[in-house]
This record gives C-alpha cells, sequence and structure tokens, in this order.
C-alpha cells in the first residue's frame, strides 16, 4: 500500500484495468440496446489489454505480453465487425435492436 | 519520476471517467464519446508502459476502425432523437451494486496481492522486435490471426448485404 503512494506501480494499473472491466461488466449486463452491449464488450478487452501489458512491463519482460495485447485487438476488431454486421442485419428484420425484441426463435 | 504520476493519473482519469459514461448516459452517442475517452486512455497508459507500437495499434485499429464502426452502427440503428428508445438501461441499481463488489474485489487484489515485481533498466523502442517476433516465434498465431481476419471480411459483407430475391 505505501508504494501506492510515491510513484507509479503495478497495482496503479491493475486498478485501472479492473475499473475498465467492471464498467465494461456493467455496461454488458444493464443495456438493452445491442450496439451498447458490443461497447461493453470493448470495455472488458481493453481492461484485459491494460493488465496484460502491465504484467509484461513489471514482472515478465519480454514481448510476450504485448504481443498477446496485439492479438486481443485483432481479435477485438473482427468481433466488432462480424457483431455490428448481425445487428445491422437484425434491425434491418425487425427495425429493432433491443434484445428484449429479439426473441422470434422463441415462438 | 513524479511527471510520470501526473501523467498517469491523466490517462487514468480520462480512460476510467470515459468507461463510466458508457454505462451510465442516457444518449447512446455519449456513450460512444465516453468510449473514445476510454480508448485514449488506455492509449496513453500504453505509453506509460513503454508498448509503442501497441499504443499506435490502439489509435489506429480501435479509435480509427472499432470506434468509427460502432459510431456508424449507432447512427445507422437507433433514433438518437428517442432518448429512451435509443438507450434504454434495465437495472441500474443492481449493476452499480454489481460495480462496487466487483470493483472493490478487484481493487483489493490489485493493492494488497504480493506481485512479484521484477524492476528492470528503462526498456526502448518496441516495433522492431515485434516485427521479428510476429515473423519468427509467433509466426503460427500471426498467420492464424490473418485467416481469421479474411473470414470476418466475408462473414461480415455476407451477413449485412440486402439480399436480392428474384420473386
Amino acid at each position: 500500500m505505501t508504494e501506492m503512494m510515491g510513484h507509479l506501480s503495478l497495482s496503479h494499473f491493475l486498478v485501472v484495468g479492473g475499473l475498465l472491466f467492471c464498467f465494461g461488466l456493467m455496461t454488458v449486463l444493464t443495456r438493452r440496446n445491442a450496439v451498447a452491449m458490443l461497447m461493453g464488450i470493448e470495455l472488458i478487452l481493453n481492461g484485459a489489454n491494460v493488465n496484460l501489458v502491465a504484467f509484461n512491463y513489471y514482472v515478465a519482460g519480454g514481448l510476450s505480453g504485448q504481443i498477446f495485447a496485439l492479438f486481443v485487438i485483432v481479435l477485438a476488431a473482427a468481433e466488432a465487425a462480424v457483431g455490428l454486421a448481425i445487428i445491422l442485419a437484425i434491425y434491418q428484420m425487425i427495425r429493432s435492436i433491443d434484445t428484449a425484441n429479439i426473441a422470434s426463435l422463441r415462438q | 519520476m513524479h511527471t510520470n504520476l501526473a501523467v498517469f493519473y491523466l490517462f487514468a482519469l480520462a480512460a476510467v471517467v470515459g468507461a463510466a459514461g458508457v454505462p451510465m448516459s442516457k444518449n447512446i452517442f455519449w456513450s460512444a464519446m465516453g468510449l473514445l475517452s476510454a480508448l485514449v486512455g488506455v492509449g496513453g497508459l500504453y505509453v506509460l508502459l513503454s508498448a509503442d507500437f501497441l499504443a499506435v495499434t490502439q489509435l489506429l485499429v480501435y479509435i480509427g476502425g472499432v470506434l468509427v464502426l460502432i459510431i456508424f452502427a449507432v447512427m445507422l440503428t437507433s433514433q438518437i432523437k428517442e432518448i429512451e428508445v435509443s438507450n434504454q438501461n434495465v437495472g441500474l441499481v443492481s449493476g452499480a451494486i454489481l460495480f462496487a463488489l466487483t470493483g472493490t474485489l478487484l481493487s483489493f487484489i490489485a493493492i494488497w496481492a504480493p506481485w512479484k515485481v521484477v524492476l528492470r533498466p528503462e526498456s526502448h523502442e518496441t516495433s522492431a522486435a515485434i516485427g521479428n517476433g510476429l515473423l519468427g516465434t509467433w509466426l503460427l498465431p500471426f498467420e492464424v490471426a490473418s485467416v481469421v481476419l479474411l473470414a470476418t471480411l466475408i462473414g461480415a459483407i455476407v451477413v449485412a448485404r440486402k439480399e436480392i430475391k428474384d420473386d
């Protein structure tokens, strides 16, 4: 705890990553707009990335953490593209992206 | 070292405040702007962690690509004027309780866990080493990622295009 006051440490970055993850989780769980839920997923991935790079810098050394974060960014971009394409297709079909309305498979 | 700390708090504040705006704002366009602030803040943190290539990638891919895509989707799908329609929130109270619980737990772990921190000399620029690594040690994941991106490209086009029917 004492090193929290003095200068920059691993804990600083871990707290920021954890907060980003929590806000992302909150977004995914409370939003009914599908695009907003995708934003929450991006926040979660960013929180994970901050943790990866921080551990790479302070604990592991080398570059493996950064390369891992790079692949996470690639997959996040792919996920966003496909997710938004699906959302647009749903919108063209039922004119709504409220996740409560997307229940046609239930009938 | 103290300038480092000041810069850290600047970017961390941008990241956390922006991230807080994503679940809380009434208008989904402001949610997207909050996401922008969060992504810029995270990019600044990458610079502080001496991950220069990753910071530039964050700017190019996330802010230049993903965020623009999200804003396009916002414009195409939601009626921004109708706030209730565009960004309904269910259970903000339970969400806040969940946030308090997980946030406290994660912060507690991050601050009090005995991390095995290794002190290193100041590191240098990373792009050359990352390039060598992608064509050496991490060649297979790199190639798989390119195949995934191709599949994404085709899949997104096929899913999002309007089908032209003959009848």
